[in-house]
């Protein structure tokens, strides 16, 4: 029987010390009429070969592609022992660290996240993850209504992840939670003061702040967040964890830092993977500690004074505080974060800084190429990190077809998003990608806008 | 020690990030980061120890026998893994073109039919990361559904005291009263409660179903009349599916909506505490509301569902499609037991349990409710003990560490005082549940002989008994360079 | 079990005692402190928030649990005792000395309907059962 290690003999015995004459008896307290779940529509089982060749036949279905696609997921390198330490059964195969003891490994290294994801974003105090980036954003905007207390407003941006929009309207639309948008300066890619000028009379519980935004621009986070803070609003940031190497963190922007801190940890050591699963990582000044959903790691010490990591803050949890908890959540992303703490310290400071600044240098040098070829141009006028929006003259869903033809994949499509923003394409091109790669994307995109005039 | 005390200023592992350092650099200076990051400079050689040596400090299903009830810890076999990190599955954009996924997509859609028979329900979603993010899916949509009928003055969710946690803090995220009720003396739903609670603010129940308390709810056929007949909807929490897997369905028993935890009952990894993935199910009355991403197959090709198709969605609950890679373990899994596999699951782990407690209650342990037969889970309270020796159900759990077995979920439920929810999943042989039994047995004996060294434990930890109250007091979230 | 006679008592383990310039100090019971053990965290309502009776206004923590204090007369705030919000180990040690907040009593008549001391005790006797 697979996964199941009974003999006869063992079920005979059990059987008997229970009292039972048959397993059968022992579902006698199911009403005989529910009895209906016998499973009609699950194939026969696979044996391990079996099912590793269907698998094979699949992934070899789906094969490689030269990929040039961002928007929130990003391909890099990823140290061969990350996985290989992050798939020990030791750390795949246990639970949530309830019994302290009897975890400290798991303990210890949300521990050391923490102190790693603090560092990154320039904050005071970390959790332990949440589910994703959008869902972290969701979270982020509750903590800052309920921290607020008099606004149950949330301004956002339209530069914000549009999934992310969508993903924190779910969540907090059933709290009577009102999400206003804010338009974006077509020109720039960014948010202009100006624009929130508009709103300068109304009061929000917080800004949310995307750096980069989602179309790669660099916006103006100093101002912005001075701007929340003037109207005693909370700064919210949603940032790329590999791009605060190279850019100034959240807890630095404007005269007093943003309060919290969130965003999607793919980018740390995780694969693509069809999205998932990855971790949404936060962060926030101290004084808001208690307003934090998610698990917390504390250091302290054992009974004889020994170092050790024990989970804190539990009495904001939902399994203490029930209907009072600060959030449902109950599981983190234990076995991601494992993976991102192995990467970051296989990189450092240093290999992380090299990583982002060589996705920056070869998305501008793709989009310095690209822009030279005829009928492409920027779509907008700002600097960028390791993405940027490019405006087509001809149609670009058959641009990216063409494209995915040679083994390509181009970007993706703004339109679907952004109405206003007809055949444009997001582009990114990691520290993944070698100058062979660029010109290989220049030369097929070459041939597919002729192609496509 | 901490992996940024074995940092060395200017140490760096020169063959897994870029060589130098580019010359282009169009970043503005006011926007560059200034401060230092504090991440450690360390060798490859030095983490792989590092991690490796953490990884050793844990217990985990592949070390240790895990009983940890209401968890189902049972074994995640190693194909499901390996079979899920075939590099183009990894490799995969979540953006990429359907056409370039269609085997991915295979997985993703035979998975939502597998789930739809194994519930009973008419639709499935992928999307939801965790048990509680079902939970969230679910009154959403069940608010959802009360708003599109203009039923805007529901405005409580009916949840029995033994429920998790999560299902009363997800109704209050979901913006509703929480109306407790009682269960009786036998482990059920109190129902003169339910009747007295349900009425026309009633927007839904959350059942768990068998319950927290290790027990089957007999009348939930009523339970599912009573409250429709109300206006209301059923929430059916799955947290417990593995013990009724091809006995029942929650379609059947009257349910509109329903999460699994496919790390309980699919047998994904718990990683230390996620990453989950939590499938919702639900019936004809909320299948307009189900959460986008779906998977389709039209013609022959395989393609995601989106808002365009499901103008009524609550919307989405996670950038891309949920935790993608737990999915396609869970279909591994399925794939490997088949029907018979899983039809299999649920008899083996109700036979474990109802042996462990069997077993226990002839050493003289009391089972919390002695009448009942036990799902895949019991609870044993140790109340008489303590009262008669100081012992608490914490010690035990602590003694056990010590005797190289993880604990059972302790102080849940809150209803039985000073309990052990045990849960040995169907994975477990019969020498193992001996052994624990044989172990249970010492510390009983150790109880009668010697209590203060029960108290103190563990003693063959790592550590001693961490101090919890201090890392409350004094908060330590984050290293200190500086000390 | 400690239960002063000169103090009054709710059903949710606060204690309450009348102060000579009718202003009310709150504190939490021998009993609920026992119950949720080391206390980690005290979370006090503003000074000059106007309560009324019942309201959940306050919020104590132990490492295993947190639970509500409810104002147990209506009245406005007039004062936060912040030495147990820094210690408030200090409950554990003396849970009568160690009080919670003062309220001036919108209606004082309110007092009346509180539990004696031995009115409490006999709840507690009920609860044990």
């Amino acid at each position: 029987m697979p996964f199941i290690p009974h003999t006869e003999e063992d079920v005979a015995e059990m059987l008997a010390s229970i009292g039972a004459k048959s397993i059968d008896e022992l579902f006698d307290e199911i009403p005989a009429d529910l009895k209906t779940g016998k499973l009609t529509q699950v194939p026969p089982g696979l044996s391990e070969m079996e099912i590793s060749r269907l698998m094979y036949e699949r992934a070899q279905q789906d094969g490689f592609y030269l990929s040039f696609i961002g928007a929130g997921a990003y391909e890099h390198h990823i140290p061969a022992a990350v996985w290989q330490i992050t798939t020990r059964g030791e750390f795949y195969s246990s639970y949530t660290p309830y019994q302290a003891e009897a975890s400290q490994g798991t303990l210890q290294l949300l521990y050391e996240y923490q102190t790693m994801m603090a560092s990154l974003t320039g904050m005071d105090v970390s959790n332990a993850s949440l589910y994703d980036g959008a869902s972290a954003l969701a979270e982020a905007a509750l903590m800052a209504v309920r921290q607020h207390r008099t606004s149950r407003r949330i301004l956002v941006p339209q530069t914000v992840h549009p999934v992310y929009r969508n993903v924190m309207r779910t969540i907090v639309r059933n709290q009577a939670i009102e999400v206003v948008e804010v338009p974006y300066d077509p020109a720039t890619g960014q948010v202009a003061i100006d624009t929130l000028d508009q709103f300068a009379q109304e009061e929000f519980a917080a800004l949310i702040i995307p750096q980069p935004n989602f179309f790669g621009v660099l916006e103006q986070v100093d101002a912005l967040t001075d701007w929340a803070h003037d109207k005693q609003s909370l700064a919210v940031a949603v940032v790329n964890p590999v791009s605060l190497a190279m850019l100034k963190p959240p807890g630095e922007w404007g005269r007093r830092g943003a309060d919290i801190a969130v965003g999607e940890g793919q980018p740390l050591g995780i694969p693509l993977s069809s999205g998932g699963p990855y971790f949404g990582f936060m962060t926030c000044k101290q004084e808001l500690v208690r307003q934090m959903p998610g698990r917390i790691i504390g250091r302290t010490t054992d009974l004889e004074g020994k170092e050790g990591f024990a989970l804190t803050l539990q009495a904001r949890e939902q399994h203490i505080r029930r209907s009072k908890a600060t959030s449902n959540i109950c599981t983190n992303q234990g076995l991601m974060v494992t993976a991102a703490t192995i990467y970051m310290s296989l990189l450092g400071p240093e290999g992380l800084y090299r990583v982002a600044a060589h996705s920056h240098a070869n998305t501008v040098a793709l989009i310095e190429q690209l822009e030279k070829l005829p009928g492409v141009k920027k779509a907008f006028h700002s600097p960028f990190f390791h993405e940027a929006a490019l405006q087509l003259s001809v149609p670009a869903d058959k641009v990216l077809n063409r494209l995915k033809a040679q083994g390509v994949l181009g970007g993706v499509l703004l339109e679907n998003h952004y109405p206003d923003l007809k055949n444009t394409l997001l582009v990114c091109a990691t520290e993944t990608k070698t100058a062979e790669d660029l010109d290989k994307y220049t030369e097929v995109l070459r041939q597919a806008l002729a192609a496509s005039a | 020690m901490l992996i940024f005390e074995h940092s060395r200023k200017n140490r760096r592992n020169y063959s897994q990030a870029p060589a130098t350092r580019p010359a282009k650099n169009n970043i503005p200076d006011n926007l560059k980061r200034k401060s230092t990051l504090l991440l450690p400079e360390v060798s490859e050689m030095d983490t792989v120890r590092h991690y490796t040596r953490l990884s050793q400090k844990n217990f985990s299903i592949d070390t240790e026998f895990y009983p940890l009830g209401s968890c189902t810890m049972k074994y995640n076999p190693r194909a499901c893994n390996s079979l899920a990190m075939l590099p183009q599955f990894l490799s995969r954009h979540p953006l990429a073109p359907e056409d370039t996924g269609q085997g991915f997509l295979a997985c993703m859609y035979e998975l939502q039919e597998i789930l739809k028979d194994v519930t009973g329900m008419a639709a499935v979603s992928l999307t939801s990361m965790a048990g509680a993010q079902g939970e969230l899916i679910g009154i959403t949509m069940i608010r959802a559904y009360h708003e599109a009928h203009g039923d805007t003055e529901r405005t409580e969710i009916i949840i029995p005291d033994a429920a998790h946690g999560t299902n009363p803090a997800t109704a209050v995220m979901c913006g509703y009263k929480v109306i407790e009720i009682p269960t009786n003396r036998d482990g059920d739903v109190d129902m003169d409660a339910l009747k007295a609670a349900v009425g026309p603010k009633t927007a839904g129940l959350m059942l768990t179903n068998p319950s927290t308390l290790g027990v089957f709810e007999k009348k939930v056929a009523e339970m599912s009349r009573i409250v429709h007949a109300a206006g209301g909807l059923l929430y059916y929490d799955g947290a417990n599916l593995n013990a009724v897997l091809g006995k029942v369905k929650p379609g059947d028993m009257g349910f509109d909506v329903i999460h699994m935890n496919l790390h309980k009952t699919f047998s994904t990894p718990h990683g230390g505490g996620g990453p989950g993935a939590a499938p919702v199910g639900v019936g004809e009355r909320l299948l307009p509301y189900l959460p986008v991403p779906i998977v389709a197959h039209e013609q022959g090709v395989y393609r995601w569902l989106t808002e365009k198709d499901r103008p009524q969605t609550i919307g989405r609950l996670s950038a891309h499609m949920g935790n993608a890679g737990v999915l396609l373990r869970a279909y591994i899994y399925v794939r490997l037991l088949g029907a018979e596999g899983m039809h299999r699951i649920s008899e083996y782990a109700t036979l474990n349990a109802n042996y462990l407690m069997a077993e226990l209650r002839k050493l003289g342990f009391e089972i919390a409710y002695p009448n009942r037969r036990a799902s895949h889970e019991f609870i044993v309270t140790m109340k008489e003990i303590k009262d008669r020796t100081g012992v608490t159900a914490m010690n035990l759990a602590k003694r056990l560490l010590d005797k190289g077995f993880h604990a059972p979920t302790t102080y849940f439920p809150l209803l039985v005082p000073e309990c052990l929810l045990i849960e040995p999943a169907e994975t477990e042989s019969k020498e193992t549940l001996d052994r624990f039994v044989a172990a249970m047995k010492e510390i009983l004996d150790e109880i009668a002989t010697q209590p203060d060294m029960v108290k103190a434990a563990p003693h063959d930890m790592p550590l001693r008994k961490i101090d919890d109250v201090k890392a409350a007091r004094e908060l330590d979230l984050v290293w200190d360079p500086a000390g | 079990m400690s239960v002063p006679v000169e103090l009054k008592y709710t059903e949710s383990h606060e204690w309450v005692r009348l102060e000579a310039d009718g202003g009310v100090t709150v504190g939490i019971t021998q009993h609920a402190q026992e119950l949720l053990g080391d206390m980690v965290f005290v979370q006090l309502p503003d000074v000059g928030r106007t309560l009324a009776q019942r309201e959940d206004c306050a919020v104590v923590e132990s490492v295993k649990a947190a639970s509500d204090i409810y104002a147990p007369l209506g009245g406005e705030v007039i004062a936060v005792n912040s030495e147990v919000e820094t210690s408030p180990e200090k409950i554990n040690e003396d849970c009568y000395t160690a009080w919670l907040f003062k309220l001036k009593p919108a209606n004082a008549g309110e007092i009346d309907g509180l539990l004696d001391a031995s009115g409490y005790q006999k709840l507690l006797d009920s609860e044990a059962h």
